[in-house]
């Protein structure tokens, strides 16, 4: 690889940051004992239950656990939804 | 003063829990404690190997539980410093031949007569575990810098923490200095992070820990290698003295890395 080119590669984060960031989310899930079975229930819940309000887009729906313990719900709506909404 | 009794545990195996527990204990006795160490992996027993002690075994922790011997017979002397005694492991039996109350009444007895008790506690969380932690004023976690020991140290930190005997402190052995250095090793900073609990020691990865176990000869014994000091700062740690942390993978200055270069060379 040309001088040039390796002055535009975007940086690769090395082996040790890798291993950093899969161990804080493995840890997480470790921690709160939450197995990706129980994440994928509590997703089938939460839309049944938001599909009565809201049409919701369950493909795009995720659930993240930050570091800090908290539940991260990010649940997009379809766009008839979102237009109704406004009016 | 009643002695304090330290387990020494990990969760996965082959991190060093042994060697810590050999060196530490000869350390400790080398400043004058009076100490024993206890090999409390029934079924698997190798402390008496690492400390170079095979060959004097009479009794051992199962004999003292099920009052074949009193405590006092069961412990081997180890002649090379002044107060080392060791208690080995049953080969022939497995861990169910001693309860958590079994070893709560040991470490009762270990307590009174010496300085500091060190238990080499089996890998895993069963009961081999439980019954190594059953009778510990403090615990001490080894792990390495790796994914797989990293998580399991968490996984025991948290059992040791729901039994109410922690936080406990942390040692990280096995360190790599250079590939901390490049970026292909969880650094100190990385693992204490994620762990979040107290650092007691850093041992780098050291060639000599593989030849004293060779020769049955604890590396604090016969030495000024970097393991043998990490080991021996840690011991001093456990015994109150205030020992900077060793700072295998501090960043290269710049001075030293033009040198280096100058030179040609790594």
């Amino acid at each position: 690889m040309s001088a040039i080119a390796k002055l535009f590669k975007r940086k690769q984060p090395t082996s040790s940051q890798v291993a950093k960031e899969r161990l804080q989310l493995v840890l997480i899930h470790d921690r709160v004992k939450l197995s990706p079975d129980v994440l994928e229930r509590i997703k089938d819940d939460l839309v049944t239950t938001i599909s009565k309000y809201l049409d919701i887009d369950r493909e795009g729906l995720q659930i993240t656990l930050t570091q800090n313990k908290r539940l991260i719900v990010d649940m997009p709506l379809r766009e008839r939804s979102a237009r109704k909404r406004s009016g | 003063m009643p002695g304090k009794v330290i387990t020494i545990t990990s969760g996965k195996g082959g991190v060093g829990k042994t060697t810590v527990t050999a060196n530490l204990g000869m350390a400790l006795a080398q400043h004058g404690q009076r100490v024993a160490v206890v090999d409390a992996d029934i079924g698997l027993r190798n402390l008496d190997v690492v400390m170079g002690l095979e060959n004097r075994i009479v009794y051992d922790l199962v004999d003292v539980v099920e009052g074949v011997c009193r405590l006092r017979q069961a412990l081997i002397r180890d002649r090379r410093v002044n107060e080392l005694y060791l208690l080995p492991a049953a080969q022939t039996r497995d861990k169910t031949a001693v309860s958590p109350a079994d070893m709560i009444q040991v470490c009762e007895q270990l307590r009174r007569e010496f300085d500091y008790a060190l238990i080499d506690s089996p890998a895993g969380i069963e009961q081999g575990f439980q019954n190594a932690v059953a009778g510990a004023d403090e615990v001490i976690i080894v792990t390495t810098p790796e994914v797989s020991a990293v998580r399991d140290a968490d996984r025991i930190i948290g059992l040791i923490e729901a039994q109410e005997k922690g936080p406990g402190s942390l040692i990280i052995n096995r360190l790599k200095p250079d590939m901390v250095r490049r970026g292909d090793m969880l650094s100190t900073e990385d693992v204490v992070e994620i762990l979040a609990i107290k650092l007691l020691g850093i041992i780098p990865e050291d060639e000599a820990i593989v030849i004293s176990t060779n020769r049955g000869t604890p590396i604090v014994l016969d030495g000024r290698s970097p393991a043998a000091q990490a080991l021996d700062n840690i011991a001093r740690r456990i015994m109150g003295e205030d020992i900077p942390m060793y700072q295998p993978a501090r960043e290269e200055g710049f001075f030293s890395r033009l040198a280096r270069m100058v030179r040609g060379g790594d």
